[in-house]
């Protein structure tokens, strides 16, 4: 009995020294690490991450694999779920660049996990591009931390004027959470920008919740109470229908308007009737676009059933523009250090790079110049392009 | 005169707010409570017995939806929901006596307790694995209408879950009150050596306490589902936390006592959360309760021998 676990113990040591992964290490793969929330508070978030990621491997496995410098490459996606936890996808990123030897990761999506993994990213000097993270943090002084998308000090304001131009009011309320930094940064920079257009105290309630919670009354009486013509709230899809159901049970009549994190697909579906022509600001709109997007939405859907949200579309962009970095850098050494460095030095340089949520030229903090748009819920439940607005 | 009239409206708001609320932490607090009283441990699966218990009320609502609309009334369609969730519901209480606990009876009471975390994390995963990380929407089983009344706003759905719960907790009492098993129960809760000794089985009383405690989660589940339809399988730790205070603040077995410190709990919440900002909540909220425990640590209504505990 001895002997034969003795045995099996030296065979597991055999196979695990010989196993295809130990031979692989040197055959040099392209490994590129996906940090999703694929459980968790926002799942719907990490699926549509994962998803892009499996068309853009398609379309690579297709073309027989990366050709960097006239030679191809074998492409393989690390897939982590960081459960929507920011310890977690620290952990995650951790794992992927010591590990598993990434030589890019894209995300993690919100900007609760994408600040505090940006460090551990950044500290490893790998690439980082976070698709959907607005809040500034996530880049700032990272030069190895790129994004996909536009920044809270940027789409604060848009919301902000889109409010005044389209309502004329002069009083909003902001309703976030004050434990995520992606809701607490965009209600700060909202708060700003607001009081510039309409003075001091014309944000005439600004009131705060933990992540988690699911009861808002005490929160929403006071914000119907203070007399505010828009409420504000820069939530996610989990949390959404409950505001907007609670707020309309206490008697709020005004318009709701939130933030790209609405944006996901489950939104509506959660939500139905009531969020039912309400507005927020996004990357893209998928009702009525046009060229690459609208065929990168109707492969989406063919594939999976349903229409891709702006999480999906950025993760697709950030996937296109790490491929395009690395075939810029020129060759693949097989020295990983080096060769992260290379993607990194050619990813500054990219100008004018046409994804499908937008054209993208880097600033040296690696944060894209790009346009937002102001998405209208339809009747249907559709998001339907209303307006854009570019910097 | 204006200004009054409007601070009264708000604290009524408010009012009818916290009921909604701490409706939600008595009815599951009892579950806690009672399991307690009888055998002395603390359920610690509780929390996630009431997630189970919605996730089947959203399946069995669903089901009876699309059977029944049109055919049948809605309250009637609501009623069914309640009854068939509550008797599966039960089951997963059995479920987690005879298989989590009986084994440990005679074991050291922490070694339960943990039992009670682990059968909790398993259910969490279990619904993970079965039905995936996605949220679901639980069906409205009734239209919810807005009134308002001299500026004050409810629904019918709040006043629906604050009046089922008031019946439910006095349902609740008259059968340990007046019943023969309710007596059996209060009888194990005095002294779980003596008592199987007079031909009372534990057996049979042990999972009978589960189950009723589960069945009153399962009604909370579906109430819950109404009032916040978006569910997820981590959504019973904090409630089952915040139930499991309140249960031993009412003190041991005591179902009066679970109901009022729910309410209370339920009251704490919604007004701190009202005059500060809300990250001082819970601290302040559990602040209160901690003083509250310092100068009654068998809670309201704890009985003198509960010292016998030995966690």
């Amino acid at each position: 009995m001895k002997k034969l676990a003795c045995l099996v113990v030296v065979a597991f040591a055999f196979a695990m020294v010989f196993s295809p992964s130990a031979f692989s290490a040197r055959k040099t793969i392209i490994k590129i690490g996906i940090n999703a929330p694929m459980t968790g508070d926002i799942p719907k978030v990490g699926e549509g991450s994962k998803y892009a990621a499996l068309l853009w491997l398609e379309d690579i496995e297709k073309a027989g694999g990366l050709e960097v410098g006239g030679k191809k490459f074998e492409v393989e996606l690390v897939i982590e779920d960081n459960e929507s936890k920011a310890e977690s996808a620290v952990k995650a990123n951790t794992k992927m660049i010591t590990q598993d030897d990434v030589l890019a990761i894209i995300g993690p999506q919100s900007s609760k996990q994408a600040v505090p993994a940006g460090e551990v990213a950044n500290k490893y000097k790998t690439v980082m591009i976070s698709p959907w993270s607005t809040n500034p943090a996530t880049t700032l002084d990272r030069p190895y931390v790129f994004r996909g998308c536009f920044l809270d000090p940027f789409q604060g304001p848009v919301v902000a004027n889109f409010i005044t131009d389209e309502f004329a009011f002069t009083k909003a309320a902001v309703l976030y959470d004050v434990a995520s930094d992606y809701p607490k940064g965009l209600a700060e920079v909202f708060k700003a920008a607001w009081e510039k257009k309409h003075g001091a105290g014309s944000v005439v309630a600004y009131q705060s919740f933990t992540t988690k919670d699911t009861d808002f009354s005490s929160q929403l009486t006071q914000i119907v109470k203070s007399g505010a013509e828009v409420l504000f709230t820069p939530q996610y899809y989990n949390e959404v229908p409950l505001i907007v159901r609670q707020a309309k049970e206490l008697g709020w009549k005004g318009p709701i308007v939130g933030s790209d994190s609405w944006g996901s697909a489950e939104t509506v579906e959660l939500c139905g009737e009531p969020c039912y022509g309400l507005y927020f600001s996004s990357h893209y709109a998928a009702a009525g676009a046009k060229g690459a997007t609208k065929a990168f939405i109707d492969r989406y859907t063919d594939n999976y059933g349903y229409i891709p949200d702006d999480v999906a579309a950025l993760t697709w962009d950030a996937l296109q523009l790490a491929q395009q970095a690395i075939q810029d850098a020129g060759k693949i050494t097989g020295k990983i250090e080096k060769d992260r460095t290379a993607v990194k030095d050619a990813l500054t340089k990219i100008k004018n790079f046409a994804g499908i949520t937008g054209n993208m030229t880097f600033t040296p903090e690696g944060d894209p110049i790009k346009c937002a748009v102001i998405v209208k819920i339809n009747d249907n439940g559709e998001y339907e392009f209303y307006k854009s607005s570019c910097p | 005169m204006e200004a009054l009239i409007e601070l009264g409206q708000f604290i009524l708001q408010n009012l009818i707010n916290a009921l909604q609320r701490g409706s939600f932490y008595a009815v599951i607090s009892i579950g806690y409570s009672m399991v307690y009283g009888v055998l002395m441990l603390f359920n610690f699966a509780h929390g996630d017995i009431f997630m189970v218990a919605t996730y089947i009320g959203f399946g069995i609502a669903t089901l009876f939806l699309a059977l029944f609309t049109g055919f049948l009334p809605g309250p009637l369609i609501f009623l069914a929901t309640v009854v068939v969730t509550m008797f599966l519901a039960s089951w997963v209480g059995v479920f987690v006596e005879v298989a989590g606990y009986r084994p440990l009876r005679s074991a050291p009471r922490a070694s339960a307790a943990i039992t009670g975390l682990m059968i909790g994390i398993i259910f969490e995963t279990g619904i993970l694995i079965l039905l995936g990380a996605k949220r679901l929407n639980f069906p409205p089983l009734m239209e919810s209408i807005s009134y308002n009344v001299g500026g004050i706003y409810f629904t019918n759905v709040k006043v629906m879950i604050i009046i089922i719960s008031l019946l439910l907790m006095v349902a609740l009492h008259t059968f340990i009150q007046k019943t023969k098993w309710g007596m059996a129960m209060r009888a194990m809760s005095y002294d779980f050596l003596a008592v199987p000794l007079m031909g009372v089985s534990i057996n049979i009383i042990a999972p009978l306490t589960f189950a009723v405690g589960a069945g009153l989660a399962a009604v909370a589940g579906i109430l819950y589902g109404q009032a916040y339809p978006i569910l997820d399988p981590y959504m019973g730790v904090i409630l089952g936390w915040k139930a499991f205070v309140a249960a031993i603040l009412g003190g041991r077995g005591s179902i009066k006592g679970a109901a009022l410190a729910g309410y209370l709990i339920g009251f704490i919440e919604i007004f701190v959360a009202t005059i500060f900002p809300s990250t001082l909540r819970d601290l302040i909220a559990y602040s209160i309760i901690l003083l509250i425990l310092t100068f009654r640590p068998r809670g309201f209504f704890g009985m003198e021998h509960s010292t016998k505990l030995r966690l």
